[in-house]
């Protein structure tokens, strides 16, 4: 494919994110603070996102698979994943997040199993999409031509 | 046979009768010699007898009649001269002290007879005496009955007990048979039976006011002896009784205002209660003068008693008022807050979630219409920029306002152009005007500054929305508007008499007057201008649209540059002026002016501004320690990043001018870590400058944050212009109170 056309795929794609709203514009920002002396910026802050939402993922299904729930540590889990999402712009991630601590406040066990289960949907779809933005940057350099912004 | 010197008696027949003078003579004899003796014995036993000489003279007397008496014994019968000479003797002593006696007696007597006249009055005076006391001893006794009553009435603050109780104790003191007591009823014209002490009688018996034996009581202070048939004495089934004295005596009933501590009120008030009291019948008593003036001092204790318990009764009842008042107070207080509250939960979570959408609707909007497009959809995309921009306008207007009445909005001052900002209104209204036809013109002061301290935004948001409601409201005709600096003597406005500006060397007052020649305003709708929401009734604005809270907002940023904005208009049809007047600062020197000019956010990348900044990031969270950590390079700084609140403690020095430290996870924890690096710099310009990352818009935590010694408060999440410019701030000002 030629890099016009790559370009093109790639601005629809991205677009189509925020339209679905799966980044928001605190993504752009990151993609601003890219430049010559930190090329990588937004790859690396992606990554310790993934690893660190790997983590939590972790930490949330363990805590809530005993007997007796211990909600704050939950919710601090929670608060983290929010905190991180926001920071680079995952905006449904943060949402469900949010709901999420919700029904901690409330203590409301099925409600958080929920949330979990839809922050995990949320997480993988995200991610995905954001591996694939990557990989159509990654062809379009490849290809010679420049990312557009 | 040989004749002898002595008599002799013969002693014939009469020897019965020498026989009886033998006897009687020795019995004379015994008498006189024992009542000396009888005299002696007695006056030795009494102490008193104050003629002893007398009495001795007096015994010898006697000794010596006795003894003649005694010697005569010897006489009867032949005796010798020897026995002669002693009766001679014996005779002549006898007269010689007789004689004497006789004489001393002569003294003796009239004092003994005064002794016993002096004896008589001292008895006289003694019982005298003994009545006195007795009154006396009444009187005293009548002094402790009163001041136990008055003890008695004095130690209750309770109407009831106090008259009861007074009319116990007088009846027992005084014991009287009964004891009523008369109080006038509300109209005034009739005295109603309350009291009684024996309570025979139906209490609510009544009596009208004005009889004449009430009158003669009620005009007297003193107590009135008043017959036992007149009405209100007729307390008892009259019977076979003879009814004993009565008196009657009134009890002043005092009004508060009429009450003064160091002199009785006079009679200003005229109402009073009747006592009358009762002597038993068929008893001989009468009414004492000191009863009577127990009488009549215990009438004034019991005003005075009952004037107390008025005054008592009067301030519980205020006090009860006011304790509801107060309750339901407090209840509309919490009420108030509740609804405060809840506004403020509304428009937190209103504020963020209304303006993102808004934020993506526009800005994708604009970037639609970048694109390409048929003149169909180019319209399209124009009507929903319009609507949605319309729309951002309300949320920022209506959150705006709610700022503004929460008293949190502040002015952003700065220097800037006057002249310019009314040349921008002009620009902006002019294609507009143009459409309707409308001729604007802008005259504006030669004595006007040319720059101004003040908050440019604002300023120019009032401005347009006075002008635009002028444009607004005129189908045809003109606009002018005119602005010049407001000195005293002009501002000789009727509509705001209180308000004198008063220039000083460092401010003025601008004044600015839009006079339009349009439909007018009816001037009972001219105080709902300013209020929000309010609209006129007129039919022509109908078609203008607008939601009624430009006029209240603009009122509201006038009143905050401590200026005032009101209409003037002569009527529907006749157009309106709009005039404001705010104060301004003028700018000091003109070199400070070059500076405000650029806009705060420079177009290169800003490395310059900030370059080597030390900074120490602090957030638990990796992933938005590394935003802000790229945020920060590519400003230029330095960042050195930590992850706890031991470690910031440990690396914070002296070096690093800026601590940025995420609190929302930390809770209180990133208040205490605040204190305690300004515990660990002392010296003021050391000490680095602390900034809160939080994603929390509300007040709590933004008071929370300076309370604990934050130099500024930034909200996440951050864009890079607002790092910017926030540390721009930061570094100029050393402090930086809101960043939302």
């Amino acid at each position: 494919m030629d890099v016009l056309q790559l370009q093109k795929q790639f601005i629809d794609y991205k677009t189509s994110l925020y339209h679905e709203g799966f980044l928001d514009e605190q993504f752009t920002q990151l993609q601003e603070l890219q430049d010559e002396n930190n090329p990588d910026f937004v790859v690396e802050v992606v990554s310790l996102f993934f690893e660190d939402s790997e983590r939590l993922l972790n930490e949330l299904t363990k805590a809530l698979e005993h007997q007796s729930i211990d909600f704050k540590r939950v919710d601090a889990h929670v608060h983290q994943w929010k905190g991180s999402s926001s920071s680079i712009g995952a905006q449904r991630v943060q949402k469900v997040c949010i709901a999420f601590r919700n029904d901690c406040e409330e203590q409301n066990v099925e409600g958080c199993l929920k949330c979990l289960q839809q922050v995990k949907h949320e997480y993988s779809l995200v991610k995905t999409k954001l591996e694939t933005m990557f990989q159509l940057e990654q062809q379009i350099l490849t290809a010679g031509g420049s990312i557009p912004v | 046979m040989e004749s002898c010197n002595c008599i002799e008696p013969q002693w014939p027949a009469d020897e019965l009768l020498m026989k009886y003078q033998y006897i009687s003579d020795f019995f004379i004899a015994l008498a006189y010699f024992s009542i000396p003796l009888e005299l002696i014995y007695f006056v030795k036993k009494s102490a008193l007898f104050p003629y002893r000489w007398v009495l001795v003279q007096f015994g010898a007397f006697i000794v010596l009649c006795g003894a003649t008496h005694l010697i005569s014994l010897w006489t009867f019968t032949m005796h010798s001269r020897t026995v002669a000479v002693v009766m001679t003797t014996a005779k002549v002593l006898t007269a010689v002290v007789s004689c004497a006696t006789a004489l001393m007696l002569v003294h003796i007597i009239p004092d003994l007879l005064s002794v016993k006249t002096r004896e008589l009055i001292l008895k006289n005076k003694a019982a005298e005496l003994d009545r006195e006391m007795g009154l006396i001893r009444t009187q005293e006794e009548t002094g402790r009955h009163v001041r136990m009553l008055t003890h008695e009435i004095r130690s209750t603050l309770d109407r009831h007990t106090i008259l009861q109780t007074t009319l116990v104790e007088l009846g027992r003191t005084l014991a009287l048979e009964e004891c009523a007591l008369w109080m006038p009823t509300r109209t005034g014209l009739e005295l109603q039976l309350s009291y009684t002490l024996r309570q025979q009688n139906p209490v609510g018996y009544t009596v009208p006011i004005h009889l004449p034996v009430i009158n003669q009581v009620f005009s007297s202070s003193r107590a009135v002896k008043i017959s036992p048939n007149c009405p209100v004495a007729r307390l008892r089934p009259a019977g076979k009784y003879i009814p004993g004295e009565v008196v009657a005596i009134r009890v002043p009933l005092l009004h508060l205002s009429n009450f003064q501590i160091n002199d009785w009120p006079e009679l200003s008030t005229k109402r009073y209660a009747l006592m009358v009291l009762m002597l038993p019948s068929d008893s001989a008593r009468q009414w004492h003068v000191h009863e009577l003036e127990l009488v009549e001092v215990v009438a004034d204790q019991v005003a005075v008693a009952l004037s107390h318990a008025a005054i008592l009764e009067e301030s519980m009842r205020a006090r009860d008022l006011l304790m509801e008042q107060n309750g339901a107070l407090d209840l509309a207080r919490r009420e108030a807050e509740t609804a405060i509250r809840a506004r403020n939960d509304f428009l937190a979570v209103m504020n963020h979630e209304m303006r993102t959408p808004m934020h993506a609707i526009i800005a994708l909007s604009s970037l639609l219409q970048e694109t390409e497009l048929t003149p169909e959809q180019r319209l399209m995309v124009e009507m929903i920029l319009k609507s949605s921009n319309l729309l951002a306008t309300l949320i920022n207007d209506v959150l705006d306002l709610s700022r503004l009445e929460d008293g949190s909005l502040q002015l952003d001052l700065g220097t800037f152009n006057l002249y310019a900002v009314f040349r921008e209104v002009l620009n902006l209204i002019k294609p507009i005007a143009a459409v309707k036809k409308l001729h604007v013109s802008l005259n504006l002061a030669p004595d006007l500054p040319e720059y101004a301290i003040g908050d440019e935004k604002r300023l120019m948001q009032t401005i347009l929305n006075v002008v635009g409601n002028a444009v607004k409201f005129s189908k045809e005709g003109s606009i002018s508007i005119t602005a010049f600096v407001a000195k005293s003597e002009s501002l000789g406005d009727s509509q705001v008499p209180e308000f004198y500006p008063v220039p000083s060397d460092n401010h003025f007052y601008l004044r600015v007057q839009v006079k339009d020649s349009g439909s007018g305003i009816s001037p009972q709708d001219i105080p709902k201008l300013f209020t929000k929401f309010a609209q006129t009734q007129s039919t022509a604005s109908r078609n203008s649209g607008g939601y009624g809270l430009g006029l209240a907002i603009c009122k509201r940023f006038v009143n905050l540059m401590k200026g005032h904005i009101w209409i003037e208009s002569e009527g529907l049809g006749k157009g309106c002026t709009a005039v404001f007047v705010v104060k301004l600062g003028i700018p000091e020197r003109l070199n400070e002016l070059k500076l405000p000019f650029m806009p705060k956010v420079s177009t290169n990348p800003g490395q310059t501004a900030f370059a080597g900044l030390k900074v120490l990031v602090m957030d638990e969270n990796g992933v938005s320690r590394m935003v802000t950590k790229g945020l920060l390079v590519h400003l230029g700084c330095d960042v050195t990043m930590v992850s706890s609140s031991d470690e910031c403690l440990c690396v914070v020095s002296h070096e690093h001018k800026v601590v940025l430290m995420d609190v929302c996870a930390l809770g209180m924890d990133g208040h205490e870590i605040a204190v305690r690096i300004r515990e660990k710099f002392t010296k003021r310009h050391e000490r680095p400058i602390i900034v809160a990352l939080t994603g929390n818009t509300d007040k709590v935590t933004k008071e929370n944050c300076m309370r604990f010694g934050m130099d500024g408060v930034i909200l996440k999440p951050v864009s890079l212009d607002k790092m910017r410019s926030v540390l721009s701030d930061l570094l100029e000002h050393r402090v930086l109170f809101e960043a939302i």
